[in-house]
Parts: C-alpha cells; structure tokens; sequence
C-alpha cells in the first residue's frame, strides 16, 4: 500500500467528512438524538397537551407489576414470535435445499417463492382477512373439500395467534434467498473431501452442509427474532388486537398508547422494554452461539 | 465483514448474473446424471407443490376481484368467476380518490429516491474508499442502529416533526432519505465498493483528481448494479410503508395508496370484491417491477455478504 503524501491525506480527510456529513448528521438527528429523548420521555407523565412532570421509574414500575395489558402484549408477542420464528426458519431452510437443487426451470421457482414476499403488507393483510374468512374463506373451503372441519381463524382467541403464524410463513422469501446464498458458498473442497472419505449424501449433509450453515441460520434467527417482536400491521388491520386481546401485539398495544391515548412517557417507557427484551434475547443468542456456530478456520471471517 | 459472497465483475456490468444454479459451485447440486431416478420426481413434485401453495393466495386475490358481491358469497367456493367482472376494477378505484392517493405516493417516491441514492452514494464511497477520524466508530454506530427496533425512535421522531409543523406534510417521510438513505443501503452499497479495484483510485490521484472526481469518474459509473437494487428495494419500501403514514397523515388528502387501502375496509362495510381489485392494483407495479429487476433484486441480498 502506497503511503499518500501528507497533503493528500488532509484533503482526503476533507473530503472524507464533507461526504459523511448527511450520515452522521442522519445518525444523530434520527437516531442518537430520538434515543436520548425517548429515555427522557420515558421518565416522565407526560400526555400530549398536558403537563410533562418528572417521575422518576414510576412509569416502569406500573409497567411491570400493575399493567395487565402489557403482560398480555408480551405473552402475545413470546408466543407469535416461539411459533413463527422456528417455523419460519426450518421452512425457509427446506425450500433452499430444495431451490439449491439442479432442476429444470429454476428460475421460475426461485420467483415464485420470492414472490409473497414482495407483496405490499397492506394488501397481504386484506387478501389473509378475506381467505381466513370462516364462511367463505379459501381456506375453509379447502378444508371443506378434503372433509375437514373448518376452523374460525383469527376470529377465535384460541386459534388467531396460530393462523397469523401460519400467514408469517408464506412471506419468508428473504430468509430463503439469505440461506441460498449460504448454501452456495459452502466450500466445494470440503464436499470433495467428503467424497473422497466415502461419505454418502446424508454424511455431507449432517457433517458439511449443516456445520458451514450455521452462520447464516445464527443470522436468520437474530433477524427474524426481531423482527417479529416487532410485528404490528396484523393486530392493526385484521384484528385490531382481537378477540379479547388475543393478538395484542406488543407494538400495536404502544402505538395505541402513544398515538390514540397520547400517553407519551408510559409508551416511551413500554419501547425501552422492548428494546431490553429483544437486546436480553440477542445477547443469549450470541452467547450460545459459540457452542453452535462454526466460523470457517474457527473464527469469524 | 468485508467479504462479499458475490462473484460480481464490476467492470462487466452489462453482464451482471446471478449465480445461477447451472454453473453452482457446490458439488452438492451437481448431482451425478443418472438418468431421472425417483428422488427427481419426488423433488420435483414437492417443488411444484410448494409453488402451488405461493400461488395460490395469489389465485384467490385475482379471482375475488373479478366477481360479483352474490358469487364471492357462495359456499363452497367457485374458482372462476362468471361473468368476470371487470367492473370491479374502475368502480373500485373511483369510488376512493384513488388518483390522489397515487400522486401521493408518487411524489413522496421520486423525492425519497432522490435523497436515498445521492446521500447513500456519497455515505458509501466515504466508508468504503475515504480516510478519516473516528470513521470506524461512526460506521460501527450506523450498522448498530440497524439492530435498534424502531418503536424507540418512533415516538420521539413523531414529537419532533409535531414540534416542527410537520405532521400532515411529506415532510416526515421524505426527509430522512436526505440523511445517508438509510443504514442498510450505505452498509450494501459500501459492500459493493469494496469490490471495485483501488487502482483505479489510485490512477485518478495520480492525474491530480480529488475524491469527487473518483466518485464521478469511477464509483458511480460501476456501481449502477449496486444502484439498481438500492433503488428498487427503496421503491418497494415507500411503495408498502404503511405505518409511517399512519403516523404522519392524518388528513385525508395526503393519503398513500397504502394507507387508502387500508381506509377502504369498513367503508361500505366491505366491499370484498373492491377490496381485492383494489389490493390487486396495488400490488401489480410491485410485481411488474420484481420481474423486470429480479436478478438484481436477488441479487441485493445475496450482495450484502451475510457470512458474518
């Protein structure tokens, strides 16, 4: 590396900030700063239109000992996201095996599993409403056809949660397009190896492909683990926290504080909870992760 | 960090593949060619299952904006309408001013477009190619705040906009793009520059340029791959945002398609047959533009260099 003369590293310097001004400007206008007073906000009563007085922890202590409500959102939210997240994550990894495969047509089948994924949420929700319709839904009537009772989808309070994970599962294209990408990237000489020790299919698949894999599974989960305690538009559209709180999703439950009841500081407090749940779940993640996840030449690349 | 999964030759752009599956690296693909054994069939049937079941919503989406408000209420199901009501679509999107909410998203798209590809072009050929004080720390700080769950900043950010008169303008949605575009597309854009050979920097310095000719001369004419898929997901992301409209437009006349949408549910109790023409418009330029950008599309993720 050639050692640029002292000149050119000052103007370098220069330029180097003029160009990172927007960002770091953006990083603290939209991120620092709302951090800062969101734990402000969170320390206090304050209603949009009243009074801001300083409360100290009060906010979180009713959180934690008085309010039924977010009990019900967490157990909510732990409940759709110990469902959707293995769920979604073994699927995923089933259809990049299978997109990973040499077929004919390859292309097309990678498009249409990808496809769910790009469909506008708002009109994912509409299309999940109207076929989880009990009376005239595509699902009911499917059941009906193969002679199986239908069910009442998210209009019972025992079976919404289940049916909004098994809608989660129609949109994990990303995941799988992550997961194909890994699996292209297994070392070839390591399968090789393989073969040449005599190992059969089922040998490189436990003791190559899995291993290699684990950095993008330890990826998919940390993602999708986050964003699913961050779900928000289905308890918005479909069911509006319905039946009977039973798809109270933490996030709708803080939008509703925050933007109908303007309950600021309570719902500032309820996002840093959020926040130590999920860092308290990432942090585990990473912890165990050492146990499970191989990083080529035993470190992370 | 640095590594990127994809094989991309910047300087072939024209020519910018994915890595298809015909020439895949892993042996585990290349299966020996027998001729059809039973495990072929078996991987095509589940295949071609799978794909019914992405489709089929899909089918269901198509078919119940094509029938009248009697047939979509028959029990057990029928697949086809008859007759197929093409009415439904024009009536649909009158009976809301569709137009507007349109125009809306319109204008709010090219502004954020705008902001998203110059700054995050700029952001990204800083980290990737500049050297400057604490620019480790600042990236470190912008890769973090992808990890931060929104409804952190959400409340504060609203406060801030209601304080600054900005609720029930564009503003809100728009201007952030104009702050580096976004964490995820400086970090997939820098990705993509690291790819693209220093000596070609080093060339332009030689002959007295100043990093704004490198970045004119040579990152941006090499990175329109890289453009592309920022761009397209950008599109995409304005296209769906539902949650910042709901918080920012309150006023009907300001309203997105998103957010038109979902207004539409209720009104006249539910017009299903409406609902789903207007739903099925909305997503028609989405998936015209999935197909016509779909290598980069995929490509994007896979870009990003996931390993670690």
């Amino acid at each position: 590396m050639k050692r640029p003369k002292s000149g050119m590293m000052r103007m370098e310097r220069n330029w180097g900030l003029l160009f990172a001004l927007p960002a770091i400007l953006g990083l603290m206008i939209f991120t620092i700063g709302p951090i800062a007073a969101s734990f402000v906000f969170s320390l206090t009563d304050w209603t949009i239109g009243g009074q801001m007085t300083f409360i100290g922890l009060d906010n979180y202590r009713t959180i934690l000992t008085e309010d039924a409500t977010f009990s019900q959102s967490m157990f909510v939210t732990t409940y759709y996201a110990l469902g959707s997240v293995p769920l979604g994550l073994a699927a995923a990894f089933i259809i990049a095996l299978l997109l990973n495969q040499k077929v004919k047509g390859l292309s097309v089948f990678r498009t249409i599993y990808y496809l769910p994924t790009i469909v506008p949420s708002i009109a994912n929700t509409m299309l999940w409403l109207w076929m989880f319709n009990p009376d005239f839904g595509l699902l009911n009537s499917l059941l009906e056809s193969v002679g199986l009772p239908g069910s009442k989808w998210i209009y019972d309070e025992n079976t919404a949660i289940p049916s909004l994970i098994m809608m989660s599962t129609w949109g994990i294209g990303n995941t799988v397009i992550i997961f194909l990408a890994g699996l292209q990237s297994v070392p070839t000489h390591l399968y090789e190896a393989a073969e040449v020790d005599g190992g059969n299919r089922w040998h490189k698949f436990f003791h190559i492909t899995i291993p290699s894999m684990t950095p993008t599974i330890f990826f998919n989960l940390v993602m999708s683990l986050i964003s699913t305690f961050q779900a928000f538009n289905q308890a918005y559209v479909m069911t509006n926290g319905g039946p009977n709180n039973s798809t109270l999703f933490y996030v709708f439950y803080l939008w509703r504080t925050a933007f109908t009841e303007t309950k600021i500081g309570y719902a500032s407090a309820l996002a840093w909870i959020l926040f130590f749940v999920i860092m308290v779940l990432t942090v585990l993640i990473f912890s165990t992760s050492k146990k499970w996840v191989h990083y080529e030449g035993g470190e992370r690349s | 960090m640095n590594q990127v999964t994809s094989s991309v030759n910047p300087s072939e752009t024209p020519q910018h593949p994915l890595p298809q599956p015909e020439r895949s690296r892993s042996p585990a693909t290349a299966t020996r060619s027998k001729p059809f054994p039973i495990s072929r069939v078996v991987l095509y049937i589940v295949l071609i299952i799978g794909s019914v079941l992405m489709l089929l919503p899909f089918v269901w989406l198509i078919r119940s904006s094509l029938m009248g408000t009697s047939q979509i209420f028959v029990f057990p199901p029928e697949w086809i309408p008859s007759p197929f009501q093409w009415s439904n679509y024009p009536e649909a999107l009158t009976s809301v001013p569709f137009g507007r909410y349109f125009m809306n998203t319109f204008i709010i798209e090219v502004c954020v477009l705008a902001g998203v590809m110059l700054t995050s072009i700029i952001s990204a050929f800083t980290f990737a190619r500049l050297r400057w004080p604490g620019r480790n720390l600042i990236f470190s700080l912008l890769i973090g705040s992808m990890m931060l769950p929104y409804a952190v900043t959400l409340i504060p950010t609203f406060v801030m906009w209601r304080e600054l008169g900005g609720l029930n303008t564009f503003l809100p949605l728009i201007v952030p793009a104009w702050f580096g575009g976004g964490a995820f597309n400086i970090f997939l854009m820098r990705q993509f520059m690291l790819t693209i050979p220093r000596d070609l920097d080093e060339a332009a310095y030689m002959d007295g340029g100043t990093p704004l000719t490198v970045l004119w001369r040579v990152i941006i004419p090499l990175s329109s791959p890289a453009l592309i898929v920022i761009g397209i997901f950008t599109f995409i992301d304005v296209w769906n945002d539902f949650l910042g409209p709901i918080i920012y437009l309150s006023d009907e006349k300001h309203f997105t398609l998103a957010l038109g949408l979902a207004t539409f549910r209720g009104l006249n109790n539910t017009n299903w047959p409406y609902l789903m023409a207007a739903s099925s418009t909305i997503l028609a330029p989405i998936v015209l533009i999935f197909f016509i950008g779909q290598r980069y599309f995929i490509e994007g993720i896979t870009l990003t260099g996931i390993k670690g």
